[in-house]
């Protein structure tokens, strides 16, 4: 346990192994590990940005969902409505349709009627003119009673 | 060394003295073959063993951080770089913690400091007669001393106190000026008027830096030695001393790892808290 020599020696290398890891162990192991630091950081935003991303991009899918939702309604509607409007137009028209046959019917039928009394009319002018005749065959001379036989036969 | 052939005492005294290299009593350099032929060497001479040991220790260290540091990437890191970067990140945080000022020397002083005395330390887990039976065996003397805790010689620990006192010296001019270390040292804290006082209370300060900081290491592991001797003399006591030798050197050695951590963790933060002071101006 003599102080001697040892000492100095032992300084010396003490001073050259500071100054070796001050030169090639400490900067290249904290800069390594503040690159890395770094890269971690920079990963984790990477991470938080995707995440706020993704949760953007849900709310604009749910919109856009609902957006879709509502457009389907409304198109729904429209066509119900629409097919309402065609079922009324339709019922319309054939209201219309019918009520021109019915009146197209019931002209034919007053025009038939028309057509038969005319035509009884004139058969039963010509029954009486016969008729008439067959009485009156011998008085009545038709062509001086045929005014009146007209007017018998317009008051039929 | 075996016990059987030497008294108690003469086996703690051997296990106590350095391999000591110096010019010996009749002119001729050489190895101490005894404490008293090593004391009579004076100053010029080297404790071999200190050397050695500390300085493959300190390469040991140097070398497997320096390749770590080599591969270091920003990727993956390897079993080596993940101790190596916990190790850095522990001490960075230390220095962080009590170094305000800025000085890009000091942590990796730190780390020196900590892992070389941390290895040097670890030295007192080997069984305390492995290395001087090998060391007696390979040179063929089986009396050499052979101390391969560098830890234990105060040369080591006062030569590292020494160093961190010069760098306190130096960082205290470079950071005040001559003048301001100067004032620093004589006109507190009782004025101008104390002075003799001042450089009496400041001296006594700053030479008690590098004292307690060599003699704290020094004396703990000097002291966890004796202790490993005390124990390793009961295995020549019987079979019943030699279990319980056995069983107690485990637990103290179990303890020690403690210490050793302890008293390199010390050393590393009293030097960074000198430091610091060093580069603090006084208001």
């Amino acid at each position: 346990m003599n102080i001697n020599m040892t000492l100095i020696g032992q300084s010396i290398t003490f001073f050259l192994f500071v100054w070796f890891c001050m030169k090639f162990v400490w900067p290249p192991v904290v800069t390594a590990l503040e690159a890395r630091r770094k890269q971690i950081a920079d990963g984790l935003a990477a991470a938080d940005r995707g995440k706020h991303e993704l949760e953007l991009a849900a709310k604009r899918a749910t919109e856009a969902l609902q957006e879709a939702k509502q457009k389907a309604a409304e198109i729904i509607a429209q066509a119900e409505k629409r097919a309402a409007q065609v079922v009324d137009e339709a019922k319309d028209a054939a209201k219309t349709e019918g009520d021109r046959q019915i009146a197209a019917a019931k002209a034919e039928i007053e025009q038939e009627t028309h057509r038969a009394r005319e035509q009884l009319r004139g058969e039963v002018a010509a029954l009486v003119v016969a008729g008439a005749e067959k009485i009156l065959r011998r008085e009545v001379d038709a062509k001086a009673h045929g005014d009146l036989l007209e007017a018998v036969k317009n008051e039929l | 060394m075996s016990a059987e052939t030497l008294s108690s005492t003469d086996y703690i005294k051997h296990h106590l003295q350095n391999l000591t290299f110096g010019e010996k009593a009749d002119g001729t350099w050489g190895l101490a073959h005894s404490a008293a032929e090593a004391k009579e060497m004076g100053f010029w001479a080297v404790n071999v063993d200190t050397m050695g040991w500390s300085v493959v220790l300190g390469l040991l260290f140097l070398f497997f951080f320096g390749k770590a540091a080599k591969r270091a990437t920003t990727g993956v890191p390897g079993g080596l770089q993940n101790f190596v970067e916990w190790v850095v990140e522990f001490i960075d945080d230390s220095v962080r913690g009590s170094f305000s000022g800025r000085n890009p020397m000091v942590a990796p002083l730190a780390l020196t400091i900590f892992l070389w005395i941390f290895l040097m330390n670890a030295m007192d887990l080997l069984p305390i007669d492995w290395l001087p039976m090998l060391a007696a065996t390979i040179t063929g003397d089986s009396h050499l001393f052979f101390k391969v805790v560098p830890t234990t010689d105060p040369n080591a620990t006062f030569g590292m106190s020494i160093a961190v006192f010069f760098l306190v010296l130096y960082y205290s001019v470079k950071m005040k000026g001559v003048g301001g270390f100067v004032g620093e040292l004589t006109l507190q804290p009782f004025g101008k008027y104390g002075l003799p006082a001042n450089l009496l209370l400041e001296g006594v300060n700053l030479i008690a830096k590098p004292v307690s900081l060599a003699l704290r290491l020094f004396g703990n592991m000097y002291a966890g030695e004796m202790i490993f001797i005390l124990i390793a003399l009961m295995f020549s006591g019987g079979a019943v001393l030699m279990v319980a030798g056995g069983v107690l050197q485990w637990a103290w050695a179990v303890f020690h790892i403690l210490i050793i951590t302890l008293q390199a963790f010390i050393f590393m933060t009293l030097t960074i808290v000198y430091l610091d002071m060093a580069h603090q101006e006084h208001h």
